[in-house]
């Protein structure tokens, strides 16, 4: 690559699974568009798989093996980083929709005196820069942005960008090290996973979730049998979160996880907006609620107004039958 | 060293600023949102003006660790007049000390001319042992204030925190949520963290006599002018994420309905649907 060519960086900082592939999709995209490189930062060994998979998609990886980067160290990626980007001629920075990556946007652009912003829904680049979509005011509206300070650094939505093309030729793959110029102020020292019980959210493909109306932490009971039938996982509106009846790592929408199943169902959500926020990008939505004019129906592709206290016992008994 | 009314030593008592953000009500309905003659931002018409929820829980926050350690919680807002109530509120809330910066230019401005603003205004407040944010606003919904205003202040930053302690003299404790549980950091002060919502940082309802004491109160006022930024910093045209376009998107309406004689029946339909899906899935 000449020195005129500008370079999309895509910083895979935490593998999102099946949602990875979009990320790279974004990166990779972006920077045909703009006739760029498109060079991967990862996190691992020069001759492992995962990485071997992301140059498929790229020009060149660089693979950083490190404990600090592995354990998702923020301040230590984002020294990193800098100081990869500063040998290059950077239009723009794509990151994923993990926390360590939303984290890190704002501070990368303000190091680099870029721009930033998150949640982009779609990319696409004109004279001006980046510009992205996203919606905004919970929902109610999409904004097309232009970001006019370069480099345009961005978490997108990961989860819902079209995934990755293989290259004919995979990238070069080169080993890159942690950047350790400036030691880090803060330090991690302590990390709790939950048990996750199967595969992540995010990678679900089926999701039986519930919110406020279901009254308490009861019902939630009978929403996680109705999701063993159907090898689901579970979720829950942020309401059902806030008022302690469900953990926070299993809440829905604008401010928590972003989901894309084949089937949403919705178990007593009225559905406002910033609940749909999280869920648009699933095949089907439907609803159990005793309101036929809650918002949630506008969404769907079925419903049911009923009573969820009447329906999710004999729902389970039936669908048992049906899956044996 | 702080004493409480009994006479309790506090050693790690400390001064936090809080930014507090004003915006649309988030909980408008669909059908009452609209979009103003600029075409590039909602009719602040179109629904009341309240404070950002994050914002909420970061001073809920605040407030527990003054509760307990001692210290003095100091509320900052950068916005219209409107925003006065925005500050009220935090004062009935039990926050110390309140700031304005005015700004009266009609435009909004972004992340990076916002944080720019905080950090003059929040240099002049010093000395802070914490700052805190929202993760995020109910209106843009950025969500990049709080690491722009750390780098601008070239401070720490930790975002998405349910939980602070102190710990010893000089650094904090900082639990951050994760997308499967959660992580601490330790950090020295002063740190710049941002906000999310946990069970226990509900925002507390201020009592009405402190309602009627916030409003005697003094709030300082800045202008731009004070903090020698210039309006045209503020400006769309300066903007580094500049609105191109703002539209409401078309809401469709084609769900079906399960119908039936009797709720058995719909629950037999209602799985049949289901257990196609689930079959192809």
């Amino acid at each position: 690559m000449s020195e005129q060519t500008s370079t999309v960086i895509t910083v895979v900082a935490v593998d999102q699974g099946s949602a990875t592939t979009g990320l790279l999709g974004a990166g990779q995209r972006l920077a045909r568009d703009i006739n760029g490189e498109h060079l991967v930062i990862a996190c691992g060994g020069t001759d492992s798989p995962f990485v071997a998979m992301l140059s498929g998609s790229a020009d060149r990886v660089i693979a950083v093996e490190s404990a600090e980067l592995a354990n998702g160290h923020p301040e230590v990626w984002l020294n990193t980083i800098c100081a990869i980007s500063s040998e290059n001629n950077l239009a723009s920075i794509i990151l994923g929709s993990d926390i360590l990556s939303q984290e890190i946007t704002p501070r990368l652009a303000q190091r680099l005196g870029g721009s930033s912003i998150g949640d982009a829904q779609e990319l696409s680049a004109n004279d001006g820069g980046l510009i992205i979509t996203r919606s905004v005011y919970g929902g109610k509206a999409v904004a097309d942005i232009q970001l006019t300070a370069s480099p345009a650094v961005v978490w997108v939505r990961s989860q819902s960008m079209e995934p990755a093309e293989t290259n004919a030729t995979a990238g070069t793959i080169v080993a890159g090290k942690v950047d350790k110029t400036t030691a880090p102020r803060t330090q991690l020292v302590d990390t709790h996973e939950e048990e996750a019980e199967g595969e992540r959210l995010e990678d679900a493909q089926i999701i039986v979730s519930g919110g406020r109306g279901l009254g308490g932490p009861e019902p939630f009971e009978d929403l996680v049998a109705l999701a063993n039938v159907l090898k689901a996982q579970n979720s829950a509106s942020r309401a059902a979160c806030d008022l302690g009846w469900v953990p926070h790592s299993w809440q829905v929408g604008q401010t928590g996880k972003k989901v894309a199943p084949q089937l949403y169902l919705a178990v007593a959500i009225s559905g406002a907006s910033q609940h749909m926020m999280g869920i648009a990008d699933s095949k089907v939505i439907a609803a159990i609620n005793t309101d036929s004019e809650a918002p949630i129906f506008k969404y769907c592709q079925f419903g049911l107004v009923e009573d969820h206290k009447q329906v999710v016992g004999p729902l389970i008994e039936k669908l048992a039958e049906l899956l044996k | 060293m702080y004493l409480d009314p009994i006479g309790n030593q506090h050693p790690y008592k400390m001064n936090i600023i809080v930014c507090l953000k004003q915006i649309l009500d988030p909980e408008v309905p669909v059908r009452d949102f609209s979009i103003d003659s600029s075409g590039l931002q909602a009719d602040s018409a179109c629904a009341n003006q309240v404070t950002n929820i994050f914002c909420e829980n970061a001073l809920e926050t605040a407030l527990q660790l003054k509760d307990l350690h001692g210290g003095k919680v100091i509320i900052l807002s950068l916005g219209p007049e409107s925003v006065e109530d925005t500050l009220r509120k935090g004062l009935a809330m039990k926050a110390d000390d309140a700031f304005i910066i005015l700004n009266d230019t009609g435009q909004i401005p972004d992340s990076a001319a916002t944080a720019k603003t905080l950090a003059a205004g929040i240099r002049k407040i010093e000395p802070f042992d914490l700052i805190l944010v929202g993760r995020e606003s109910g209106d843009w919904g950025a969500g990049q204030t709080g690491g722009l205003l750390a780098e601008e202040l070239g401070l720490p930053f930790t975002a998405f925190v349910d939980e602070i302690s102190p710990e010893g003299d000089d650094r904090l404790t900082l639990r951050q949520q994760t997308d499967s549980g959660w992580q601490k950091f330790s950090a020295p002060k002063p740190a710049v963290a941002s906000i999310t919502n946990s069970d226990h940082n509900l925002p507390r309802i201020p009592k009405t006599r402190d309602i009627i004491m916030a409003n005697r109160k003094p709030v300082t006022r800045w202008t731009l002018e004070d903090l020698e930024i210039t309006p045209e910093h503020l400006s769309s045209s300066q903007s580094k994420a500049r609105v191109l376009t703002l539209s409401i998107p078309d809401s469709k309406s084609d769900c079906e309905f399960i119908e039936g004689d009797n709720i058995e029946e719909k629950i037999g339909k209602l799985a049949g649907k289901i257990a196609a899906i689930t079959r192809s899935a």
